[in-house]
């Protein structure tokens, strides 16, 4: 009763913002804190400094993008991290230093990403064991897998025709000037991922499993099948992701490590909430911006490695405890 | 009826005793192993001592997430602390033996601190809380590692023998965890704190309900969680005779003491186990690295292996039940 006298009163202050108290904060943020970069290094709006920076980020936003698909649907996915260390390490094997074999390398990651979130979904959906733990024997037993296929000792480089994704820029567009690949990869499947969470069904299944899977079961929900498209899309969200940081950086068995929470994190930023329901696919990119855009400013500020850490550590807080007290102040649900 | 009652009991007893079936499984392997191979030396009572020495960290780290587990929350900043544990008494002591109590009280009241912290952010600021002791975990991690430099020393000889003592021919460390353990299971079966903390675990808005302070049982338990990872460092300080900052995460206490607590059959949502099957799930992990030791297994299919382990270990008990998880 007292919230529905709080709603009704409030109503007419809503319409009359029109839309912007819709507007997710995590976009202001993101505003502010490039205007801090800006400030601090006028570069930035070079596009030399703004390119760098998205091409920088676009491995952390994709897996944001992917991971928010199983947070939406109530689980975590911990194993994101191992599918990139496996995917650099094992098409660093596979291609052999042999550039013309990227084109089969390729799909054979995207191959094991696929069967990774298909058996992720299956442990959780059939074993039903909790996709911390499911997740997280995968991600030790991937991270195994990586040091087994490169004997230890990952060696070689990777082909320029496989670094093209993380690397290349594309030159002389107007306007822009170029335009890295990387951003290119990160425009294309985060419309996607945004088309499949916001404008279809399986976005609404999504959705309702993570809000009250009992009630989305019974209200016949396919919640198994749901939840394993859901641990496909992180882990082939993976994949990509680990193409371009292969594309940036050398082969070793440790590129993947921390993304997973990385990517936990720029979700959480983006308001998505832990255990289910709630979430979006552009706010989750702009969370994974937020965070790059944070460790950017904290670099340019000079504050060295272990100040990173604690910041990040506030800020995972300080996100969670604004997304409840925003939650509460909307009255529930 | 007959038949509802019969095609019911096992289900139960397979959930109440799974963490027992696994241990055998794993005892009877281990043993099929050595005398397989002819290394009846494996099988003697110091061979048993031996193997459980090797787990006495991830014992009594365990013995303290089995509480913020069975409350219903989780605890990922231990490995952190354990390391800020270790390197701080180590600093503090330098060598003087002078020195012990007071780095001993000083690391103490650090775990104390840290799991108000946890505590306080998870009840009061409403965070979940596998959040919250993550970015607990990331500001102990930065917070030592910015002080790294200034901190040196090594713990005097008479602290090691927290860890290389031997009273009636066993280690003391053992003695120690095992008297933690005893402690654990007489507070969750025979005080009300521990039956608070079944209740709170169980169904939180229940419990409040019904008049617990659910805060505060909270608090307690990831009081209790910091309070053993702290003793584990102070017990990896004391065997390795000075503390370094990777030493928590290199042993990944973390999440090893979660997936031990969740093999010994304590339910991840909470309220459901006990420190037994803790203390099997603990035994389990030694017992399936000394059989990997004694077969000989690479170090890296190992580790695969170890992951497929855990997840199947779960997934035994587990798969049996109606509950929807996420």
């Amino acid at each position: 009763m007292i919230q529905e006298t709080v709603g009704s009163a409030k109503a007419p202050g809503a319409a009359r913002g029109g839309r912007l108290p819709k507007i997710n904060p995590v976009f202001f943020v993101l505003a502010a804190l490039l205007v801090a970069i800006t400030l601090s290094n006028p570069n930035f709006v070079e596009p030399t400094g703004y390119m760098n920076f998205l091409k920088r980020a676009a491995p952390l936003a994709i897996l944001a993008a992917g991971q928010i698909y199983v947070i939406v649907s109530g689980g975590f996915d911990l194993s994101v991290g191992s599918v990139i260390t496996l995917t650099v390490v094992g098409s660093s094997v596979l291609l052999n230093n042999n550039a013309d074999a990227t084109w089969w390398v390729i799909p054979v990651m995207y191959a094991v990403g696929l069967a990774v979130g298909v058996v992720n979904g299956l442990v959780v959906s059939y074993l039903r064991v909790p996709s911390l733990i499911a997740t997280l024997g995968m991600m030790i037993t991937l991270n195994g897998a990586a040091f087994m296929w490169s004997s230890g000792s990952p060696r070689g480089y990777l082909p320029e025709t496989f670094r093209f994704f993380g690397r290349t820029n594309i030159q002389g567009i107007p306007l822009i000037q170029f335009l890295p690949v990387a951003l290119l990869v990160l425009i294309v499947v985060g419309l996607c991922l945004f088309w499949l969470m916001h404008r279809t069904n399986l976005g609404r299944l999504l959705h309702a499993i993570g809000d009250n899977p009992r009630a989305a079961q019974m209200s016949g929900v396919p919640l198994e099948r749901v939840r394993i498209i859901a641990f496909v899309i992180s882990s082939l969200s993976a994949v990509t992701a680990g193409i371009l940081l292969g594309g940036f950086a050398g082969v070793s068995t440790d590129v993947g490590v921390g993304y997973e929470l990385q990517a936990i994190t720029a979700c959480v930023i983006g308001g998505a909430q832990l255990l289910g329901g709630r979430g979006s696919v552009p706010a989750s990119i702009a969370g994974a911006l937020t965070l790059t855009a944070i460790f950017t400013l904290l670099n340019f500020i000079g504050l060295p490695k272990p100040v990173r850490d604690v910041v990040q550590g506030v800020i995972l807080i300080v996100a969670v405890v604004l997304a409840t007290y925003r939650r509460n102040r909307a009255g529930g649900t | 009826m007959n038949t509802a009652t019969l095609t019911k009991r096992p289900a139960w007893r397979m959930e109440r005793y799974a963490p027992a079936l696994l241990l055998a499984a794993a005892l009877a392997i281990y043993i099929a192993i050595a005398l397989s191979l002819g290394h009846t030396r494996f099988l003697t009572p110091e061979a048993a001592v031996s193997i459980l020495n090797r787990s006495i960290a991830l014992g009594i780290t365990a013995v303290g997430q089995t509480f913020a587990i069975l409350v219903g929350s989780i605890d990922l900043s231990v490995a952190h602390l354990i390391s800020a544990s270790a390197v701080v008494s180590s600093a503090i002591m330098n060598g003087d033996p002078a020195m012990m109590v007071p780095a001993v009280l000083a690391v103490l009241l650090m775990g104390a601190v840290v799991g108000t912290l946890n505590g306080l952010l998870i009840t009061k600021l409403e965070v979940n809380p596998l959040i919250a002791t993550l970015g607990m975990a990331l500001i102990i991690q930065g917070c030592l590692a910015s002080f790294h430099g200034r901190f040196g020393g090594s713990v005097p000889d008479a602290f090691q023998y927290f860890a290389y003592g031997e009273v009636l021919g066993l280690p003391v460390s053992l003695i120690v965890l095992a008297l933690l353990v005893l402690a654990a299971w007489a507070v969750l079966r025979f005080t009300r704190f521990g039956s608070n903390i079944y209740s709170v675990g169980g169904n939180r808005d229940t419990a409040r309900a019904a008049g617990i302070k659910t805060a505060r049982v909270v608090m307690a338990s990831h009081i209790i969680c910091s309070l053993c990872a702290s003793l584990a460092g102070l017990y990896l300080a004391s065997r390795l005779k000075s503390g370094s900052p990777w030493i928590g995460t290199e042993g990944a206490y973390d999440l090893e003491s979660i997936a031990v607590v969740v093999i010994g059959g304590t339910i991840l949502s909470g309220g459901k186990g006990g420190i037994w099957g803790t203390v099997a799930g603990v035994i389990i992990f030694s017992l399936i690295d000394s059989i990997f030791n004694l077969a000989g297994v690479d170090a890296f299919a190992k580790q695969v292996m170890r992951g497929i382990i855990i997840v199947a270990a779960v997934a035994f008990y587990a798969v049996r039940s109606k509950r929807i998880v996420a």
